[in-house]
């Protein structure tokens, strides 16, 4: 039977194996993940669940790279400011890449640590890969 | 809880005051471990340098950079020194004005072409690299001696077929319109050619920069010439002549001749260049001609333009700024078992360009909130959540201390290396027949920024790599 296990836990827990979920090219250069359920993966957690996540992450990303008046308005001003206007302001993917990132711990806190997963968000292994850690399922007491 | 973990290896003090004054940096994290935690721009794996602790990134090589900034602070220099004058006194004054702001404009754009990360792809970890040999099938079995046959991998993009390859340097399939710079030793991504000019790959993050460089460059050229021949000319009449003329103003002769020299070929340049924005093209797809439809194979096309020379213009140059993938200024994970969280300083945000240097206070507690998370398994070692909390808003400008001694250094590598302008010597398929398909501007002799030095190193810019 699987004991539940926190974030704290998890640290003291030793790495099974780490699966990874590949960027999908299908749509283009756009940043975006495969939703396949990965074999590996389904002993842990349910396959509705993790595909899930990944749609709402490809969301999110696509939110951050799309097209749009805002991006448009963003870019044209940096133009005619000769670009110094990245000094001050945060740019647009930067704040969904906060949203992401909050989402990710988010459902490592609520899904993925109780189940002895861990998520890493793509953006430290530069967007290649969604590194997915899946740590060994001892009996460790939660608190 | 786990905040709370953190903080105690924290020095209560530096904590206090998170302002604007860099940390010691060689900041124990622990005990039995004195050694200074590193950043990860030390270790950087690619060819490239860094200034100001990470905030600048520059290609190996500095190319001609400083030649290149010193034609243009020089021509610029004599016009408003020797030309604005007369002509503000005989024509108006909007002109320093107009080549006040054509000049601000290249030279910012210059240096953030220059100093940006083009859009380097980090290397695979090694748990990444093995999965993915893992996935390659390998008949063979044992392969160590010598080294398997490029790997590639087949993507629909758009219904066309796109190759992926493998990289053997970075250990990864590349994406789409990736590409390894030899000089550089990095993937990069778009990527579009290593310009020597500028010293630094253009690739995705700074294409728009080098687009409004060249464009703003050949703007100014364009209008210092006509300003000087104006001048020339105004000054030769009432019967003086020329010869007098120049006499009296032999610095705007030397300006004619750099100008002169180098108006057409930059010209040529952002011609080609807006024919490329225009298409949704990287100079790298044009010279191998990935979507012209070359062999025969008429459905080809680029899979990625939007099919509206607006649309792409758009979303080349005024798209969403990606981040920098390479954390720059994050620091090194401590070396056990840390693969299973990697260390996550600063949001991507902050760590990266000089631009966004000023992100460090905005991402402070985003960070000390999500550092929890992704610090090590192990609990003493503590490297990056004492810095992220601590780091600082880091200054906006370079710190003028570091860069001389560092460029100098740079300067003088300036050697055979450089003598061609090669972005990626293994692709070089179309070896140095080069053709244009469809190009607003002349052919070959426009990209010859030969032309613009007053020595002949015959220096074919973009495709002598290609031989």
């Amino acid at each position: 039977m699987a004991e539940t296990h926190s974030l704290q836990d998890l640290r003291q827990a030793a790495v099974a194996s780490k699966v990874f979920v590949q960027r999908d090219y299908a749509s283009g250069t756009i940043c975006k993940f495969q939703t396949k359920f990965p074999a590996e993966l389904e002993s842990r957690i349910d396959k509705q669940q993790f595909e899930e996540t990944m749609q709402t992450l490809n969301n999110l990303y696509a939110e951050a790279e799309k097209l749009g008046g805002r991006s448009y308005l963003e870019g044209c001003l940096a133009c005619l400011t000769a670009y110094t206007i990245f000094l001050c302001m945060e740019t647009h993917y930067e704040k969904v890449l906060k949203k992401i990132a909050k989402y990710i711990q988010e459902q490592n806190e609520k899904i993925f640590a109780p189940l002895g997963l861990l998520l890493t968000d793509p953006i430290e292994r530069g967007l290649r890969v969604v590194e997915i850690t899946i740590f060994e399922d001892r009996s460790i007491g939660s608190r | 809880m786990m905040k709370n973990r953190e903080y105690q290896q924290i020095d209560p003090q530096a904590l206090a005051t998170p302002t604007p004054t860099p940390p010691p940096r060689p900041l124990p994290e622990h005990e039995l471990k004195p050694k200074r935690a590193r950043r990860k721009w030390e270790v950087f794996p690619g060819k490239n340098r860094f200034y100001c602790d990470g905030r600048i990134i520059v290609a190996r090589q500095s190319g001609v950079l400083p030649l290149t900034l010193g034609l243009i602070l020089l021509t610029s220099g004599l016009f408003f020194v020797f030309d604005c004058p007369f002509l503000v006194k005989h024509l108006t004054s909007c002109i320093p004005a107009i080549g006040g702001v054509l000049f601000v404009f290249v030279v910012i754009s210059l240096f953030q072409t220059s100093f940006t990360d083009p859009g380097i792809l980090p290397r695979a970890t090694p748990e990444e690299a093995a999965d993915i040999e893992k996935q390659i099938d390998n008949p063979t079995g044992s392969s160590s001696s010598y080294r398997p046959p490029p790997r590639t991998k087949e993507v629909i993009i758009n219904q066309q077929v796109v190759k992926l390859k493998y990289c053997f340097t970075c250990k990864i399939f590349r994406p789409p319109r990736t590409s390894h710079c030899s000089l550089c030793d990095n993937c990069v991504e778009r990527f579009d050619h290593h310009c020597p000019w500028v010293g630094n790959c253009v690739g995705k993050r700074n294409y728009r920069f080098f687009y409004t460089f060249v464009v703003s460059l050949s703007f100014l050229t364009a209008f210092i010439f006509g300003c000087v021949t104006t001048h020339l000319a105004l000054r030769s009449q009432g019967g003086n002549g020329l010869v007098f003329a120049l006499q009296a103003s032999p610095a705007s002769a030397l300006e004619l001749v750099v100008c002169f020299f180098s108006v057409w070929s930059i010209l040529g340049l952002s011609g080609f260049h807006t024919y490329l924005v225009a298409a949704n093209l990287t100079t790298n797809e044009d010279i191998k001609g990935s979507w012209s439809g070359k062999s025969g194979n008429e459905d080809v096309g680029n899979p990625y333009s939007y099919n509206s020379m607006i649309k792409n213009c758009c979303s080349v140059l005024c798209g969403p700024m990606p981040p920098s993938l390479i954390d720059r200024r994050g620091f090194v994970p401590s070396d056990d078992s840390v693969q299973t969280s990697p260390v996550e300083v600063e949001l991507p945000a902050a760590k990266n360009d000089i631009n966004m240097c000023t992100h460090g206070t905005k991402g402070l507690l985003e960070t000390a909130s999500r550092s929890p998370l992704l610090t090590s398994s192990c609990p003493q070692a503590k490297p990056q959540a004492a810095p992220a909390v601590l780091e600082p808003l880091p200054e906006v400008t370079p710190s003028p201390a570091l860069e001389p001694a560092k460029t100098t250094a740079g300067r003088q590598s300036t050697s055979t290396p450089h003598k061609h302008h090669s972005h990626h010597r293994s692709k070089g398929k179309q070896a140095s027949h080069h053709t244009h398909k469809t190009s607003n501007s002349s052919p070959r002799p426009h990209h010859s920024h030969s032309s613009r030095r007053k020595d002949s190193k015959n220096r074919d810019p973009k495709f002598s790599s290609l031989r």
